[in-house]
């Protein structure tokens, strides 16, 4: 096995982009942020396929972040990074082990299609609540940041931003090599022999769920100061389906995939959507199909290819 | 009491498109064991379909022969893409995990958004012709709108049929055989795979066809799909995956829950449909008509 050089690798992306800051122009800065941003909810949606469960609703967490940060922003007057960071893991770990108790009785299509009823529910309630802006979402006031002003409010999102996906980044790493993390790929392969061997998978599955969606509403919380603006469209399907394209492109076979496809997704989409605003699903379509059938594991494979491991035969 | 007769009427005029969608998805999932979520998109296409044959067809005539025409066009247009998706596509993949099937099946229904936005453009359509032609009732101070009825009766139609065709006949006996042991009724002799491919035409025509006869109903528009997917999936799990009883069972229990809701709660509409599908798993996690799945080691 190779020495794992995830820290080495983590803190010198960090490096590199608190470096970068200099030298970025703004639009990139932007598109770094709302990558990293979004990078959390695909990690999220990654999180649970590596125990073969899809969430197809991570988009509902995505949007309970963002908008538990802007409700308590411009409502409630809360100015406060830091207060807003506590409530978003506060709300967001609540709301999820609630839903996490019927929710984790369930995998596969269930689990999928279920996430997705829920996150399409929230969508409802939004977009006929007025008070809340309906479709058109409402706007976060300036904030302070652990007591300090910053002049510009973006290059203070931007280095928040940056430090939280990197602790998330190294947390999550430190996660998967732990016993609770090896487990993921034992109940994918088979559950039962999981729970003869001693451990519980629902009790794991429910565990690893609520992780997920404080993960993804701290991606929402910081996507909404990185724009300024949350509307219901956070927790559209069609939101939901692209973290989960993303995670497939990505692969989940670490901890990088994720915030790499999702940086290649943003990129993509900048351009894409100028020259083809109505094919442009057609396109995720396609390229989701040919991933599927000819790289499943996802564009993280083919950096980790080794001589000695073939990939498993799909076929049954 | 008139607004327990409109409920009844709601809730029935609901039930019966909720029925015709979800007896498609769960005859699918039932042979197949795919969650087809491109089945709202055969809905949309249904819909499109029927509402532009609607749009050229009564701007002249407006004879009954029109109707005969949208349903047969929705009918075509369900055949060919069923089809087109069974043979070109899901043919080469059968035996993967579920959940790559349910990827894959959404990798379809975007390709298949954004096709019907290609052909028929993002402007919604109305074809409001075949539903004010009929005319109305008048019970007391209430209208129906006839053509309202003439759904709930397409439906029932749709439900005798498939009832007999699935007990009544060789073929359907043959099904249900497959559904129930795919692996059993390969060693004896049955062409699965064929039945693979008539059970996804039929079910891809059953959504084709509930587009086809809601569209009047609705404004046409791009995203009623999935819409339609996540109400016929909770339909379809509240009667238990692959049973069409159950899809029938669930729709009317759907469907006249969010009448009453609609009529003496109507904040709360899209809540009483998942409310009453998480009731119906906590209780029964299989689903009404569900049978529980034995677990293999």
């Amino acid at each position: 096995m190779a020495k794992d050089r995830t820290l080495l690798g983590l803190t010198l992306a960090l490096a590199l982009l608190m470096a970068g800051m200099a030298v970025f122009p703004q639009w990139l800065t932007f598109l770094v942020m709302m990558s990293l941003a979004r990078g959390l909810v695909v990690l999220a949606v990654v999180l649970q396929m590596r125990a073969g469960l899809v969430s197809f609703g991570q988009g509902l967490y995505y949007c309970v972040g963002g908008y538990t940060a802007a409700m308590l922003g411009s409502l409630y007057g809360v100015h406060e990074v830091a207060v807003l960071i506590a409530a978003t893991i506060l709300v967001s770990a609540t709301v999820a082990f609630v839903l996490g108790t019927l929710l984790s009785r369930y995998r596969d299509i269930f689990f999928a299609m279920l996430t997705m009823a829920f996150s399409m529910i929230l969508y409802g309630v939004l977009v006929k609540s007025s008070a809340l802006g309906s479709t058109d979402g409402f706007s976060l006031p300036g904030m302070t940041f652990f007591g300090w002003t910053p002049e510009t409010q973006s290059t203070a999102v931007y280095i928040l931003t940056c430090l939280l996906v990197y602790l998330i980044a190294l947390a999550y790493h430190y996660y998967q090599e732990s016993p609770a993390g090896y487990l993921a790929g034992a109940i994918r392969e088979n559950e039962i022999r999981v729970e003869y061997l001693g451990s519980s998978p629902q009790r794991l599955l429910h565990c690893k769920y609520v992780m997920a969606s404080v993960i993804a509403a701290v991606g929402g919380l910081l996507s909404a100061l990185a724009t300024g603006h949350v509307d219901p469209e956070m927790a559209y399907w069609t939101t939901s389906g692209e973290f989960v394209f993303i995670a497939i492109l990505g692969g989940t076979g670490h901890v990088a995939a994720p915030f790499i496809g999702s940086t290649l997704f943003s990129f993509v989409q900048t351009y894409a959507y100028q020259f083809f605003p109505y094919t442009w699903q057609m396109v995720l379509g396609l390229v989701l199909l040919l991933i599927i059938v000819f790289l499943p594991s996802g564009l993280w494979s083919l950096v980790q290819r080794s001589g000695s491991e073939k990939p498993r035969a799909a076929d049954h | 009491m008139l607004t327990l007769l409109a409920i009844l009427v709601d809730g029935l005029n609901y039930a019966s498109w909720l029925f015709m969608v979800a007896a498609g998805l769960t005859l699918i999932y039932g042979v197949m064991k795919i969650l087809n979520m491109a089945h709202g998109s055969m809905f949309a296409i249904g819909a499109y379909t029927s509402a532009w044959i609607a749009g050229w067809y009564f701007t002249g005539a407006d004879s009954m022969w029109g109707y005969l025409l949208m349903l047969g066009g929705a009918i075509a247009a369900g055949a060919f893409v069923g089809l087109v998706i069974e043979r070109g596509l899901l043919r080469f993949l059968y035996g993967r995990d579920p959940v790559v099937m349910i990827l894959l099946t959404y990798a379809v229904l975007l390709i298949l958004e954004d096709v019907t936005k290609l052909i028929w453009g993002v402007d919604p359509y109305f074809a409001f012709q075949p539903y004010t032609l009929l005319g109305r009732t008048q019970v007391g101070p209430l209208t129906f709108a006839n053509y309202d009825f003439g759904v709930i009766l397409v439906a029932a139609i749709i439900g005798l049929g498939l009832w007999w065709g699935l007990n009544r006949t060789r073929r359907g006996k043959l099904l249900l055989a497959v559904i129930h042991d795919p692996e059993m009724s390969v060693a004896l002799g049955i062409n699965v795979r064929a039945y693979f491919l008539l059970t996804f035409v039929i079910g891809s025509i059953l959504g084709c066809v509930a587009g086809a006869v809601t569209a009047p109903a609705i404004s046409v528009a791009p995203g009623i799909g999935v819409e339609v997917i996540v109400l016929a999936f909770a339909v379809v799990v509240i009667g238990g995956l692959g049973s069409v009883g159950g899809a029938l069972a669930g729709a009317l229990i759907v469907g006249f829950s969010r009448a009453t809701a609609v009529h003496l709660l109507p904040q709360v509409d899209l809540f009483v449909i998942f409310g009453v599908m998480s009731l119906v798993l906590v209780v029964r996690p299989q689903g009404l008509f569900g049978r529980a799945q034995p677990r293999k080691i």
